[in-house]
C-alpha cells in the first residue's frame, strides 16, 4: 500500500514499540505533525529542544527504553545538541528525528536550513539523512537497532520535508543487516575461564563497575557474583543503583568525590575487575598511580574502552550480563571455599578502612544540603528515582543517598550538563506516572532548563524539584576556593535568582521553601503528598563543601577529607 | 611508529566526513590518505597512513572498526604488504638541466607528461623512499609544483583483504 513519508515515520514507531514521544513543532515537519494527530503515541510538548532530547534521555534511563525525539530543522536541530552529546557519552539509546529542509534546496542557505548531520557526527552513535523516500523505512529500522544494542547511544535521523510529502509503497523490513556492525556479547570463552582463575587467585579483589552495569540490566548477576565470593563493589557516579548502595559489600562511589574506603581498596587491591566502566579521569586520579598492584580484568562490549586510558591485562569484550552468567557458572563449578576464607583479612582491612574516615557533616544553624539528601533518602527508603543537575548537587545526591536498585539515578555523568535534572525528571515520570521523582538541583542549574516546570505543569506530572540554593555556582566556587585563592570570579548568584517559589507559582506548580533544619522533613512530606509539580527551594549553607575530594590529577588516595 | 592500515567502507556519502572527524576529534594524525570505489560499487577502499605508538594505533583501529559504514580494517604494517604512490612533478628546464631531469627521469622510471618551453612534467610512481629520493634529486633544479596521490597498499600473496584477519 502506497504511503507518505509522514505515515512511514509513525508506522515504523508503531513497529518499532514506541509509546512515547518528546518534541516541538515547526515548519520544515509540519506535515509529520499533522499525521501525529491520529497517532496512538503519547506526546510531549517540551519548551526547548534542548530539554526535549534530557527527557527522552530520563525516559530510556528510568525504562530502559529507546526515547525518541522530534523537532523541525534549524534552530530546532541545534537546539538538541547538547541533550544529544549527553546521551552519547553516557552512552543511552535515544533517536532524535529533525526535520530538515526539502532535498533540492539543501546546501542553499535557506531559511532554517541547518547541516545537523555534520553538527551531530562526533556526538552520535551514527545518524542518517533520508535522501530517498525508498530507504525511509529501514533507516528508522537500523536506526533503533543501533541505538539500542552494542554499547547503547544516541541515533540522530534527518528528514527532509520533501521526504515526507512523497510517496511510496510501504513495506516493514523485517531483517536488519548492517555489514560493519556486529557487536559482540558473547565473551570469548578462553579469556573468561582465564578471568575466573585469576579472581580465586587474587587475595584483594575489587568490582569497579559502572553504567554497563545498568545498560546490560546485569544489576542481579553482579549481586549473584559479588554475594557468592564476597568481593567487594565500588561503583561509578554511572553505576550507582547497579550494586545495592546498604549492602555490606558495598564501598559505595569511587573517584574525585567517592569514598575513602573506596579510593584506598581500589589503591590497595591486587585485582581489579571492571565492569562496563571506562577508567574515566574523574574515576582514576593520577593515571600513573592508579590502583599500582592491581592486575585488571576489564568487561566491555566497547572494545575501544579497552586499554584506553589503563592497561588491561585481561580484556573481555561482549554483553555483561552474559559474561557475568557465564563466569557464574565456571565458578560454581569451582571450590571456592578457601578463596573465601583468604577474604577475610581484606574484608577487616576495608572496615578499617570505613572505621577511620566516613562521610559526614556538621550539623549547624543552616540546612546543611546533605541533611537534605539523607533525609529524602530516609523518607522514601531508597524507593524514588532521582535525577540531578551538575556540581555539588550532584555529588551530595550521588554521595548521601543509598541507591539500592538500578535505573533510579538519572545524571549527566560523561559530559557534565547542567540543565539535564529537571527535564530528565519529565521524562523518568513520564515513564513511571505512579512513581515518586525528584529532581535534585542547584539554584544555578535549575535555572538552566526551568522552563520546563511549564511542561511538567501542562502533563501534570508530579515531578519534586528539590532546589539546594546556595547562592552560588556551588562546585565552581568549590574550586576557587581551594585552588584559586578564593577569587570567587564570576561564581556568585546570590541576590540575583528569582524567587524561585513565585516561579513556581508562576508556572502553575507549587512553591515551598524552607530556611531551617527543622523544616526540612515537614516540607518534604508535605511535598511527597501533593498531586502536582512542586518545587522546594532550600536555602543551604552558601559554603559546605563536596568531601573527600581528590584533586584532579592527583592519586586517589590523596583525598581532601575536610 | 608509521602505520598503513586499509580499510573497506560503504560506498556512500559523508563516510570520508565521519573518518576524518575521528582522526581530528580524537587527535590521531593523518598523513596521507586515499579512496575509491573497489569492483563492487557499494564498498570502496581506503589508505591512511598514520603515526603513533602501540597504544594510539590500537586505538584508531578499534574506533575505526566502531564506525557504522566501516566494514573491515587491516593494519598491514603486521603483514607483508606492497604500497605504491605516484607523484606528478612540475619542473623547471633550462639548457642546462633538461638532459639531467630527463636522465634521473629515466632511472627512476618515470614518464615525462608534459612539456613546455620552461618545464617538463613527470610522472614517477613508487614506494615513499623512492619518491622522496626523486624529489630530492629533482629539487636542486628547481621543482615549481608537485602533486601526491597519498600511499595504496596491499597485502601481498594470494589472500584479498577480505579473507586477511
Amino acid at each position: 500500500m502506497k504511503k507518505t513519508g509522514s505515515q512511514i515515520v509513525v508506522e515504523c514507531l508503531k513497529k518499532e514499540g514506541v509509546d512515547t514521544l518528546f518534541y516541538y513543532p515547526g515548519g520544515a515537519v509540519l506535515p509529520l505533525f499533522d499525521e501525529l494527530i491520529s497517532s496512538p503515541f503519547r506526546q510531549i510538548l517540551v519548551r526547548h529542544e534542548q530539554a526535549a532530547v534530557h527527557a527522552a534521555d530520563g525516559y530510556a534511563r528510568a525504562s530502559g527504553k529507546v526515547g525518541v525525539v522530534l523537532v523541525t530543522s534549524g534552530p530546532g536541530a541545534t537546539n538538541t545538541v547538547t541533550g544529544i552529546a549527553t546521551a552519547y557519552m553516557d552512552s543511552i539509546p535515544v533517536v532524535i528525528l529533525t526535520g530538515q529542509i526539502p532535498t533540492y534546496l539543501i546546501g542553499n542557505d535557506a531559511f532554517q536550513e541547518a547541516d545537523i548531520i555534520g553538527i551531530t557526527r562526533p556526538c552520535t552513535k551514527h545518524n542518517y539523512l533520508v535522501k530517498e523516500i525508498k530507504d525511509l523505512s529501514r533507516i528508522i529500522k537500523e536506526a533503533f537497532y543501533i541505538a539500542r544494542s552494542g554499547r547503547p547511544g544516541p541515533v540522530l535521523i534527518d528528514l527532509p520535508k520533501d521526504i515526507l510529502v512523497g510517496s511510496t509503497e510501504f513495506k516493514y523490513p523485517e531483517k536488519i543487516s548492517i555489514r560493519g556492525y556486529r557487536p559482540t556479547l558473547e565473551g570469548h570463552l578462553g579469556q573468561i575461564q582465564r578471568a575466573v582463575h585469576l579472581i580465586l587467585k587474587s587475595k584483594k579483589p575489587v568490582f569497579y563497575v559502572g553504567g554497563g552495569i545498568i545498560s546490560a540490566n546485569a544489576s542481579k548477576e553482579l549481586f549473584q557474583f559479588a554475594e557468592t565470593l564476597s568481593i567487594p563493589v565500588t561503583m561509578t557516579l554511572m553505576g550507582l543503583g547497579g550494586f545495592p548502595g546498604n549492602h555490606p559489600l558495598s564501598l559505595g562511589m569511587l573517584g574525585m568525590h567517592g569514598t575513602y574506603h573506596a579510593n584506598m581498596a581500589v589503591m590497595e587491591s591486587d585485582l581489579l575487575i571492571a565492569v562496563g566502566a571506562r577508567f574515566d579521569d574523574r574515576v582514576t586520579g593520577k593515571l600513573e598511580s592508579f590502583a599500582p598492584q592491581a592486575k585488571v580484568i576489564h568487561i566491555d562490549i566497547d572494545p575501544t574502552s579497552i586499554s584506553k586510558n589503563v592497561r588491561v591485562d585481561l580484556p573481555i569484550v561482549g554483553d555483561c550480563k552474559h559474561i557475568l552468567l557465564k563466569m557464574i557458572s565456571l565458578i560454581e563449578k569451582e571450590d571456592f571455599s578457601s578463596f573465601k576464607e583468604g577474604l577475610h583479612k581484606w574484608h577487616r582491612q576495608i572496615e578499617n578502612w570505613k572505621s577511620i574516615y566516613t562521610m559526614s557533616y556538621q550539623q549547624e544553624q543552616s540546612i546543611k544540603p546533605q541533611y537534605v539528601i539523607e533525609k529524602i533518602d530516609e523518607l522514601t527508603k531508597g524507593e524514588a528515582i532521582l535525577t540531578t543537575e551538575v556540581g555539588q548537587n550532584q555529588m551530595w545526591a550521588a554521595q548521601y543517598y543509598k541507591y539500592l536498585k538500578p535505573r533510579t539515578f538519572l545524571t549527566s555523568g560523561g559530559l557534565g550538563t547542567m540543565g539535564y535534572g529537571l527535564p530528565a525528571a519529565i521524562g523518568a515520570q513520564v515513564a513511571f506516572p505512579n512513581r515518586l521523582v525528584i529532581g535534585i538541583s542547584g539554584d544555578g542549574s535549575f535555572q538552566m532548563n526551568s522552563q520546563e516546570l511549564a511542561t511538567a505543569v501542562q502533563y501534570r506530572l508530579p515531578i519534586k524539584v528539590a532546589i539546594l540554593n546556595n547562592g552560588y555556582l556551588g562546585m565552581v566556587r568549590q574550586w576557587q576556593e581551594f585552588f584559586y585563592g578564593k577569587r570567587y570570579a564570576a561564581s556568585s548568584l546570590e541576590g540575583h535568582s528569582p524567587d524561585f517559589v513565585k516561579l513556581a507559582e508562576a508556572y502553575g506548580a507549587i512553591g515551598l521553601r524552607a530556611t531551617k533544619p527543622e523544616e526540612v522533613v515537614p516540607i518534604l512530606k508535605k511535598a511527597f503528598s501533593l498531586p502536582e509539580p512542586v518545587v522546594i527551594d532550600f536555602v543551604v549553607d552558601p559554603e559546605e563543601n563536596v568531601y573527600p575530594m581528590v584533586p584532579a590529577g592527583e592519586p586517589l588516595n590523596q583525598m581532601r577529607l575536610v | 611508529m608509521r602505520h598503513v592500515i586499509t580499510l573497506l567502507v560503504e560506498n556512500e556519502f559523508g563516510v570520508l566526513a565521519r573518518i576524518a572527524s575521528l582522526f581530528s576529534g580524537r587527535g590521531f594524525n593523518i598523513e596521507c590518505l586515499s579512496v575509491a570505489e573497489t569492483l563492487d560499487p557499494t564498498v570502496s577502499t581506503m589508505t591512511i597512513v598514520t603515526r603513533g605508538d602501540d597504544q594510539i594505533i590500537e586505538q584508531v583501529l578499534k574506533q575505526l572498526n566502531k564506525l557504522i559504514p566501516v566494514i573491515k580494517v587491516v593494519d598491514l604494517i603486521d603483514k607483508d604488504f606492497v604500497e605504491r604512490e605516484m607523484v606528478l612533478v612540475k619542473v623547471s628546464a633550462t639548457e642546462k638541466t633538461r638532459e639531467e631531469i630527463l636522465r634521473i627521469t629515466d632511472i627512476f622510471r618515470g614518464k615525462v607528461i608534459d612539456v613546455g618551453s620552461k618545464t617538463y612534467t613527470i610522472e614517477v610512481t613508487g614506494d615513499e623512499k623512492k619518491i622522496d629520493a626523486l624529489l630530492s634529486l629533482l629539487k636542486p633544479l628547481g621543482i615549481k609544483e608537485l602533486v601526491r596521490t597519498g600511499r595504496v597498499a596491499m597485502a601481498r600473496g594470494s589472500k584479498a583483504i577480505t579473507e586477511l584477519t
